[in-house]
């Protein structure tokens, strides 16, 4: 590295790095993120609250119950007298479900009928209302099969195995993939406010009269963001073996050359960012205005073979998808270095496109 | 100094007439008050969607018998999978790897036998891919009910003799969307409200331009004020705009009043714009304060404010950590008063609970900020 690029890049990491404060922000919030989000992020539903009108008060009815009262997602359940009182706790969201049992059910299951109970859901939590019925009609059929055991044999029709992830632990999904997405948004924001920063202050036009080339100033640029966002990154990888315990089983390696491209082609995209803005404030909410919907196709809340068939072009684009599914086949899959090259390559040019951007501005800044 | 002096209507005024001003020349501020917001609702109505359906699996047929044929078409009916049909499992093992299917049901060489024996071995086998268990539970539950109805349809019963039958308030064809716009504008109002003022107020102080306002005969009283007024008055703008979208647009009901409405949304504006000016205020550098807003005010009212992810099922502390949050009694009513109605009875404690957290927040800026002064 020659000497120039050597001091541009020192004055670059200083700028951040100087400060006590911006050190700090730098490293604390993504750590922070790291651990509050990784334990509150799950689509699975427990401790909630249900609400139970009983009008049978039979055996089966009392069973159904107490087993919904044992069941591990319950936290309470609130028996209720009247109908409007199951409408009225569902109303003020104090319950997530209400199960309203008729007066003959326990004799239509002794009688071998068809027995039914109605279950009022929240659909304003629609989606763990469906999970939590999903789980209330496991204990329903719980207690058919008991019933069923005495008289027949009764089909267990399919047997699951879910690999990689046997418990389907939620946390081995979600803090590799967050180990992605907080060193994008830190690296990116980085990036973005370099240029920006020195635009609001002045200083860029001393760079451009400088003798430092188009090139060197965008090398100058990328390098301590690459180094910054690629520190972060591998701090959360670690941490993900470390302290979540995440199983670790492809090769190390190759995750952290995908690493590194992927924050290259996400610093690309903060300096493609940053040449288009005049101030820090238009840098940041700029960078944001990328970011978020960068996440949100990403594939990390919800899969990206469910959007629709123009948003998943768009999302061939976004870097994270790719390493998103880099990240979690390393962590998880043990994936075979052909398909990781498969879903590196698009980072790689991701990068090319976004770093020429930035280097055709700085150019024509120059001019 | 007495209350006449602490609140100049003129001088007031001249504030509101600088930060309007601000506002409008900005072009990022359009682009958070007004683009933004936009994209969100779009991605949020059509991106995210937690109604999953064509999930693609595969279904390796290992048999030729015609109850076999029968089970491989009964998954490729379903508008909950999208097949692709195997005779070998090795060939979709590695698909479950790359990720190109999420998992496969297997249909044994000897399906006809088990059937046969009346249920003393599993029909088929289901594998998920677990690195997304999500994903995986879903085909879990849709490969069993399949294979139920398939049963069913044979005239052997495999369901219980317990039906529970589901009826869903609110929302009765369960779209995501429904719940999720809603909340989408909890989001665009923690972005105006906390971030926007943040950085604003950050950049002044990093500038010393606060100093010199600072310097004038006005008051903290209508410094503060008059630069909040103008992003009070932008965020109500973006939320009837986002509201306006969304009951026209995206098909989501406003079944409570636009009064429920503003009201909830006047109430989150005061701690949201608490926040970004206590963030401010602390941090006096925009991009520490950006971090911290990150922080502290989008990434919580996203993924903890009950608006993707429940939290009731959350840890413990994390659930108690919700409550001082804003967007955890806003999120909420939201959603009420778009789906479900005007009920006073859940927003009047969530409005106290939003005051309230405000309240602390502009006491604590207060005085962080006369302490400046002194100094």
């Amino acid at each position: 590295m020659n000497q120039r690029l050597r001091s541009q890049v020192v004055k670059e990491l200083l700028s951040f790095l100087r400060d006590p404060k911006s050190r700090l922000a730098l490293v604390g919030p993504p750590l922070i993120q790291l651990f509050v989000l990784s334990f509150a992020i799950t689509l699975e539903v427990s401790n909630i609250d249900v609400a139970v009108f009983d009008q049978d008060a039979g055996p089966w009815s009392e069973e159904l119950v107490a087993q919904i009262a044992a069941a591990s997602f319950v936290d309470r359940v609130v028996s209720v007298t009247r109908a409007q009182q199951l409408e009225q706790l569902i109303d003020r969201r104090e319950v997530l479900v209400a199960l309203d049992i008729p007066a003959d059910f326990s004799r239509e299951v002794a009688a071998g009928r068809r027995a039914e109970a109605q279950v009022l859901i929240d659909g304003r939590r629609g989606n763990a209302g469906q999970i939590a019925l999903g789980y209330l009609e496991r204990i329903a059929a719980g207690i058919a099969t008991d019933l069923h055991e005495a008289r027949a044999p009764r089909t267990m029709p399919v047997v699951t195995r879910h690999w990689f992830n046997p418990n389907l632990e939620y946390q081995w999904f979600v803090v590799p993939s967050l180990s992605g997405i907080l060193a994008m948004m830190s690296s990116i924001i980085v990036t973005a406010l370099s240029i920006a920063r020195e635009r609001e202050l002045g200083t860029f036009d001393q760079l451009l009269v400088s003798p430092a080339t188009p090139v060197e100033i965008v090398i100058g640029k990328t390098v301590p963001a690459l180094a910054i966002g690629t520190l972060l990154g591998g701090m959360m990888i670690l941490a993900g073996v470390y302290a979540f315990d995440v199983p670790l089983t492809g090769s190390v390696l190759l995750l952290i050359a995908c690493l590194l491209l992927f924050i290259l082609s996400v610093v690309g995209i903060g300096l493609a960012v940053s040449s288009l803005c005049n101030t820090q404030q238009q840098a940041i909410l700029g960078t944001f205005s990328v970011v978020v919907p960068v996440i949100l196709i990403s594939g990390f809340a919800t899969p990206v073979e469910n959007m629709p068939t123009f948003l998943q072009w768009l999302a061939e684009a976004s870097p994270l998808k790719h390493f998103l599914v880099i990240v979690q086949g390393t962590f998880l899959k043990a994936m075979p270095p052909a398909e990781i090259f498969a879903n590196a390559w698009p980072l790689a040019a991701i990068a090319v496109v976004t770093l020429s951007v930035a280097l055709l501005f700085v150019s024509r800044r120059l001019q | 100094m007495n209350a006449a002096a602490a609140l100049s209507m003129r001088r007031l005024a001249a504030l509101v007439r600088k930060e309007s001003l601000q506002i409008v020349r900005d072009p990022s501020t359009i682009l958070i008050a007004f683009v933004l917001p936009v994209i969100l609702l779009l991605l949020f109505a059509y991106a995210v969607s937690l109604d999953v359906r064509g999930v693609r699996i595969g279904v390796v047929l290992e048999s030729d018998s015609a109850a076999a044929q029968s089970l491989a078409a009964a998954y490729a009916a379903t508008r909950y999978f999208e097949v692709t049909p195997a005779r070998d499992r090795r060939d979709v093992a590695d698909e479950l790897v790359a990720g190109r299917l999420r998992g496969f049901v297997v249909i044994p060489a000897d399906l006809d036998r088990r059937l046969a024996a009346h249920g003393e071995r599993a029909l088929v086998q289901v594998i998920t891919d677990g690195s997304q268990p999500n994903t995986a539970n879903f085909i879990e539950g849709y490969a069993q009910g399949v294979i139920g109805n398939w049963l069913g349809s044979r005239g052997i019963a495999a369901g219980g003799a317990i039906e529970l039958v589901p009826r869903i308030w609110f929302n009765p064809e369960l779209e995501s969307r429904r719940f999720l716009i809603p909340g989408a504008i909890a989001i665009v109002m923690t972005m105006i409200g906390t971030m926007l003022t943040a950085l604003v107020v950050a950049r002044e102080w990093e500038r010393g331009t606060m100093e010199a306002i600072m310097s004038t005969p006005a008051s903290i009283l209508e410094i503060l004020t008059g630069k909040l007024l103008p992003y009070f008055a932008l965020g109500l703008v973006a939320t009837v705009g986002c509201a306006l979208l969304a009951v026209t647009a995206f098909d989501v009901p406003l079944r409570g009043t636009w009064i429920g409405l503003l009201a909830l949304s006047s109430a989150f504006l005061v701690p949201a714009l608490g926040q970004g000016l206590l963030i401010s205020a602390l941090t006096r550098n925009q991009f520490v304060a950006a971090q911290i807003a990150l922080l502290s005010g989008f990434l919580p009212a996203f993924l903890l404010s009950g608006f993707l992810f429940e939290i009731d099922s959350m840890p413990a502390p994390i659930r108690a950590l919700t409550y001082v949050l804003p967007a955890r009694y806003f999120v909420a009513s939201l959603q009420t008063v778009f789906l479900a109605g005007d009920i006073w009875w859940q927003f009047v404690p969530a409005i106290a609970a939003m005051l309230v957290i405000g309240a602390v927040l502009f006491t604590l800026t207060a005085l962080n900020t006369r302490k400046t002064l002194d100094r």
